[in-house]
């Protein structure tokens, strides 16, 4: 683990796995949506909208996902201050985000004619709301302070920041559990799932193509502060040689 | 010790904190934050008359019926262990239906009744093609 948190020795995997994670991430996600759309039937009850999970679902799990990482990231800050602990936290800031609010989105397009409106305050949709403020909150305390630091190190503040959001994503997962709620249950747990299989496999394809997407995007934005970083620095280093 | 463990033993205490925080939180807030009450809760006492207040459960089978009026309906909603007859003049959305989940904002009347005024349908966590959806539950095609 250690030899990768040398940013060199990072880029001479990341930018090799760059193109693969992109191409291979948006086929999947063009052959599931794909598939969504045309080869399987809609639901008993909700007909045709029902479709709409094959991006609202992989978009909450990515934006929960995003949160969890960058909460680890954090820690791996605090704790062993790894060069690239900090980069990857910023990194995952922003397609954290989209996500969050492509399933915010989505599930908003689907509510209105589902449950016939656009928006409640349940415990589901506010608890991903706050994700939302969260890495919007994360996104201004971290923005450009990267350089000044040095190498794209998280502040203290920004690496608790990240560790105390974190609370909210058991939240998330339990809010239709613990409050009744407008949005439904979980239909996929441990214990299996209550979307028939005939719906579910295109779901599979587009939760995996996602994720690697956002793994391609997480891996471009770390190459883009890294190389920033080096810029940084050599120009301090000029600015150093011209001044003695 | 070492700096690094430390640091390490600082963050999980500080995140066990933090987490135990969320979770009095979240159990204070067991009560404040959900959405809706159930015909149960009402039952028991927890709604008075003209308060403003959510009523979600499941529409009793054969429970809809359409007032003269055209526009009225009224219908049982039941969680099971109690009902509570609901009063709605209005558009109902497209999945609102017998045996299925809705939500309805409104406050009770003296005669027991809750009047709504707006309701919304309540969708569950089973997604399935329309054949089996049809098919009574008891005939339903064993899982592979």
């Amino acid at each position: 683990m250690h030899a990768y948190a040398n940013p060199t020795r990072f880029l001479a995997i990341a930018r090799p796995l760059t193109p693969w994670l992109l191409g291979v991430g948006l086929l999947l996600v063009l052959v599931g949506a794909w598939a969504g759309v045309t080869q399987v039937p809609g639901d008993y009850k909700q007909g045709e909208t029902a479709r709409i999970l094959y991006i609202h679902v992989p978009a909450a799990w990515l934006g929960m996902g995003g949160w969890t990482s960058l909460a680890i990231a954090g820690l791996i800050q605090l704790v062993w201050r790894h060069p690239l602990s900090g980069i990857a936290a910023r990194a995952i800031a922003v397609p954290g985000m989209l996500f969050t609010a492509l399933c915010l989105a989505t599930g908003s397009i689907w509510g209105k004619p589902t449950w016939g409106t656009w928006w409640e305050w349940d415990g589901r949709m506010t608890s991903m709301l706050v994700l939302l403020f969260l890495y919007a909150g994360f996104i201004a305390l971290t923005n450009g302070d990267g350089e000044r630091r040095g190498g794209g190190s998280l502040s203290r503040g920004a690496a608790i920041y990240a560790l105390v959001g974190a609370i909210n994503i058991p939240i998330i997962n339990r809010s239709v559990v613990w409050w009744n709620s407008l949005h439904q249950g979980p239909s996929i747990t441990l214990r299996g799932s209550s979307i028939d299989n005939a719906l579910l496999w295109p779901l599979g394809l587009t939760l995996l193509g996602f994720s690697l997407l956002f793994g391609a995007i997480v891996l471009m934005r770390m190459r883009r502060i890294i190389a920033d970083n080096r810029v940084a620095a050599r120009l301090r280093r000029l600015a150093d040689d011209e001044e003695s | 010790m070492k700096a690094k463990h430390q640091r390490l033993v600082l963050a999980l205490v500080a995140l066990a904190g933090v987490a135990g925080a969320g979770v009095l939180a979240a159990s204070a807030l067991r009560d404040e934050a959900a959405y809706f009450r159930t015909p149960m809760e009402i039952a028991g006492g927890k709604a008075s008359v003209g308060e403003a207040m959510r009523l979600g459960g499941m529409v009793a089978a054969g429970s809809i019926k359409r007032q003269s009026d055209g526009l009225t309906i009224r219908f049982v909603a039941t969680d099971g262990k109690a009902s509570v007859p609901v009063e709605y003049t209005g558009i109902v959305p497209d999945l609102f239906g017998e045996e299925s989940g809705m939500v309805a904002d409104g406050r009770m009347r003296a005669d027991g009744t809750f009047v709504a005024d707006r309701i919304l349908a309540k969708h569950d966590e089973r997604y399935m093609p329309p054949q089996m959806g049809e098919m009574p539950k008891n005939m339903k095609a064993p899982k592979a």
